[in-house]
């Protein structure tokens, strides 16, 4: 099922927050995405959502796809030896979905292509097994284990592998994918959605956005010319970027730096769009000091070319531009609400009625913080 | 013994045009041009430097290649049959000046660089920002922040020293005594100009460089000619040399009658001497030598300068210039086979050592390999000819270039390879004064500048096609080339794709 090339896009993103941590069905970020339905071209969608599993908070959710039970089999063994599995179910479905008849059906020109073979879509509540973290930290062990998953056990891929977390994504328009995973059966606090226009046929469920890595998602419009360097620069770090798709570097940037090298979610940003020296040169000195050290030890991670990506995590959602804003993005809050996507009327959409509404500067980090707890 | 051997060139006098004004006889240093009512050319002492050339009023001089000094033969070429002749005269070990001529693949020109179409926008470097700003030195892995008292974030990590370059191309190792303090003036005037350095070569530093400290790589070789104490701390970083790529394992030799008082008192040796570098350092015959050599400098200058080993390309030299990095060197600068000199063994020239596009795709992959790519910056050296070069090796993996011959070519260089002679006509490597004063510092400089500002526009030009605006972003982005006329075996080595394959 992997395809092997690589794979330049355009997309929609769309994303939503609650910061007070109340948690909302799936309906409304479907709609929001949905209305950018030309943005896409059917061949990929999909969503994160935080805060699904309040009664599996503690455990690591594996959305997995396989190609075949076989596939299936063989990941189950390799779990076997690996953690312990509390639970593990068929994902909820509906086969055969479409926007149109499943949900309002307030767009008729929709749900031309209903959502067929998919692969075989299971998930496992999982528990790593105490004697398994003496030399390397839980995270860093679980994380080890989705590369080997991923690189090495065939026809198997982990689409997430976040604690109350999961992620929702296949081939077809995003706003059938919603619906066939139905999302409007799911509660959470940050919905981040991804509707794809690839320029060649993938057909590869695994292919779509987010992308996770235990409970970072990125959904990301645009194109990362700096791939060459930025998969290069990981490598060395232990990362395995087989999946071709360049997205894949934004996941494990994020995951070096602020896991790994514990760099405050702002800095990494600035590491990854990075000010240029221009501006660098006349910012007061703690500041220069600072971005000019990130610029020159994290250079190898300089994001560059056209992007606009939402990245989500358990605790927020950051959206950020390229240096130069090659891409759309819009902002708005209402409340305690923080809305971010490629264009305004995808909020509108969903929240007709905004405080604010503002397009953020090339670079500039757009965080959106819990401050209290997340609704269980 | 009379020689036989016949003159490589034939110099044309156009007697019609020539009005006898003797300024082609002024001009050649070579000997070439005497006046016996009119000009008379010594066809067996031209060397085509075309000095009388551009300097004849009256374009009245063609110099051609002497087309049947020797009869045709594909196997034993002039060049070759000429070579044998000297050496029957002389007994001596063949000599020549600048980079290896031969016709060997040139590597570079089998690369091909990508470009952006509809999926990611190319960018216009003449209205976006286009940055080419390079920090040289040795980075950690990762940063540390702390909070400080007011909340505010503080920057944990104490970087080690870090020298700017606004552009990523540096003037290679070129002694004063190979090279005239005029040439040494114009490297280090174009090299502040510039925002790039300039590199002493073993030969000391002159005090009248002295101003230019902020731009100068300050050299010891193994002949630790002018170093001393306030040598190593006028500078912006130290480079210990190894090797040479036109010279691996060979050492150095200035005849003594080049070494006339100015070089006297920069090298620190008497008037007259010859100044032999030997081929090893003599306190360097291991790894940990080396290291020891390295913090030895590092102490001597406070550890506010980055040290860096220039090494050449040879078999073996990913693991060596690992070793080089775990032995505390900040930048390591490879040589390539084509590297250019004053004056080297051609044998050794011409057969030893490695193409520095493979050495470089190696030392960068083996770094990475490692871990340790981050803590050391790579120059690459060994004919660098134009901007797309310059490009070429940074996507492979370098930090930035360095530039020998094409500084020299810029300053007004003829390549006629008679460097080790001291005759230079252009003042560019020759110690008499006479010559040397043809050489205006000044405009040596400007005309460098103007070289690295043509270079720089060209290569924001090649990332704004790329559509990326940071010279970080070709760095090491070997996804971005692709070979052709390669053989996989080649491709593999360089890291790259053949062309034809997306991505």
């Amino acid at each position: 099922m992997r395809c092997n090339c690589y794979i330049p896009s355009g997309c929609a993103i769309s994303g939503m927050m609650s910061e007070s941590g109340e948690r909302m069905d799936g309906n409304a970020i479907i709609r929001s995405i949905a209305l950018m339905h030309d943005r896409s071209n059917g061949l990929g969608g999909g969503f994160a959502a935080y805060g699904i599993y309040p009664r599996r908070a503690d455990q690591y959710a594996f959305h997995m796809m396989f190609d075949n039970m076989e596939a299936k089999e063989k990941c189950e063994e390799y779990f076997n030896g690996t953690f312990d599995v509390v639970l593990d179910e068929k994902i909820p479905t509906r086969p055969g979905a479409v926007f149109e008849e499943d949900t309002s059906g307030r767009y008729p020109e929709y749900g031309t292509q209903p959502i067929i073979n998919p692969p075989i879509l299971w998930r496992y509540f999982i528990d790593v097994p105490e004697d398994k973290t003496k030399f390397i930290s839980e995270r860093e062990y679980v994380v080890e284990n989705v590369m080997d998953i991923n690189s090495n056990v065939d026809g198997a891929f982990v689409a997430s592998s976040g604690k109350n977390m999961g992620a929702f994504k296949g081939v077809g328009y995003p706003e059938d994918i919603g619906v066939f995973y139905k999302l409007d059966e799911y509660k959470a606090y940050i919905w981040t959605s991804h509707g794809r226009f690839p320029t060649n046929t993938p057909g590869w469920w695994g292919g779509a956005h987010p992308f996770c890595l235990l409970d970072w998602s990125i959904v990301h419009n645009g194109e990362i010319s700096s791939y060459g360097i930025n998969k290069r620069y990981l490598e060395p770090f232990g990362y395995k970027l087989e999946l071709r798709t360049d997205t894949e570097v934004v996941a494990y940037l994020f995951d070096l730096l602020v896991r790994r090298h514990k760099l405050p979610i702002e800095l990494a940003v600035k590491a990854l769009a990075a000010p240029f020296w221009k501006d660098i040169d006349k910012m007061p000195e703690n500041e220069r000091k600072i971005i000019t050290a990130i610029r020159q030890v994290y250079g190898g991670g300089l994001l560059n070319g056209p992007f606009s990506i939402i990245l989500g995590h358990s605790r927020g959602m950051v959206g950020f531009n390229d240096r130069i804003k090659l891409r759309p993005m819009t902002c708005a809050r209402k409340d305690d609400m923080l809305y971010m996507a490629s264009e305004e009327s995808a909020i509108r959409e969903i929240a007709p009625d905004l405080d604010e509404v503002w397009s953020p500067r090339a670079g500039t980090a757009i965080v959106g913080e819990m401050n209290g707890e997340v609704e269980a | 013994m009379s020689s036989q051997i016949p003159p490589e060139f034939t110099v044309i006098i156009d007697y019609d045009r020539c009005r006898r004004c003797r300024r082609c006889v002024m001009n050649c240093s070579f000997g070439c041009m005497q006046f016996k009512d009119k000009v008379v050319p010594e066809h067996k002492k031209c060397v085509a430097c075309h000095r009388c050339v551009t300097y004849c009023p009256e374009s009245a001089i063609t110099i051609k290649k002497n087309e049947l000094a020797y009869k045709e033969n594909a196997n034993w070429t002039p060049e070759m049959r000429q070579n044998i002749l000297k050496q029957a005269e002389t007994g001596g070990i063949l000599l020549s000046g600048m980079g290896n001529p031969r016709p060997q693949q040139i590597l570079w020109d089998h690369m091909l660089i990508d470009a952006c179409q509809v999926t990611n926008p190319s960018i216009d470097p003449l209205r976006e920002p286009m940055e080419l700003r390079t920090y040289l030195g040795r980075k950690p892995n990762h940063l540390d922040f702390t909070r400080g008292e007011n909340g505010d974030i503080e920057l944990g990590t104490t970087l080690q020293p870090q020298v700017k370059l606004d552009v990523p191309i540096v003037f290679a190792a070129m002694s004063y005594g190979a090279v005239s303090l005029n040439a040494h003036k114009a490297l280090a005037m174009a090299a502040k100009k510039s925002g790039t350095l300039m590199n002493t070569g073993e030969g000391g530093l002159h005090t009248d460089l002295y101003p230019y400290a902020s731009n100068i790589t300050v050299q010891v070789a193994s002949g630790r000619f002018g170093v001393h104490s306030e040598y190593l701390n006028t500078s912006a970083t130290v480079e210990i040399k190894i090797g040479q790529g036109a010279k691996p394992g060979i050492g150095g030799h200035l005849p003594g009658e080049k070494v006339g008082d100015e070089i006297s008192r920069t090298r620190m040796i008497p008037v007259g001497t010859d100044a032999l570098s030997p081929a090893p350092h003599h306190d360097i015959y291991s790894i940990e030598d080396l290291s020891q050599l390295i913090y030895a400098i590092k102490e001597a200058t406070d550890y506010t300068k980055p040290v860096g080993v220039k090494i050449s390309a040879v078999h073996n030299v990913a693991a060596i210039a690992s070793g080089i990095v775990r032995a505390g060197a900040d930048i390591v600068t490879i040589d390539g086979f084509r590297g250019g000199t004053g004056a080297a063994p051609m044998v050794i020239r011409d057969n030893v050592g490695i193409p520095i596009e493979l050495a470089l795709a190696a030392v960068d992959q083996r770094l990475r390999d490692e871990g340790i790519r981050n803590n050391t910056s790579i120059l690459c050296a060994g004919s660098i000819r134009n901007s797309g070069d310059v490009a070429k090796a940074i996507a492979l993996g370098a930090d930035a270039v360095v530039i020998g011959t094409a500084a020299l070519i810029a300053m007004g260089c003829r390549v006629c390879q008679k460097c080790y002679t001291g005759n230079c006509a252009w003042g560019i490597a020759t110690q008499k004064p006479e010559l040397v004063r043809r050489l205006d510092p000044q405009l040596g400089a400007e005309r460098l500048s103007n070289l690295l500002t043509g270079w720089s526009h060209e290569l924001q030009e090649i990332l704004g096609s790329l559509g990326v605006n940071s010279i970080e972003s070709l760095r090491g982005s070997r996804e971005r080339l692709r070979g052709i006329d390669l053989d996989e075996q080649t491709l593999n080595l360089l890291g790259i794709k053949p062309a034809g394959i997306g991505q």
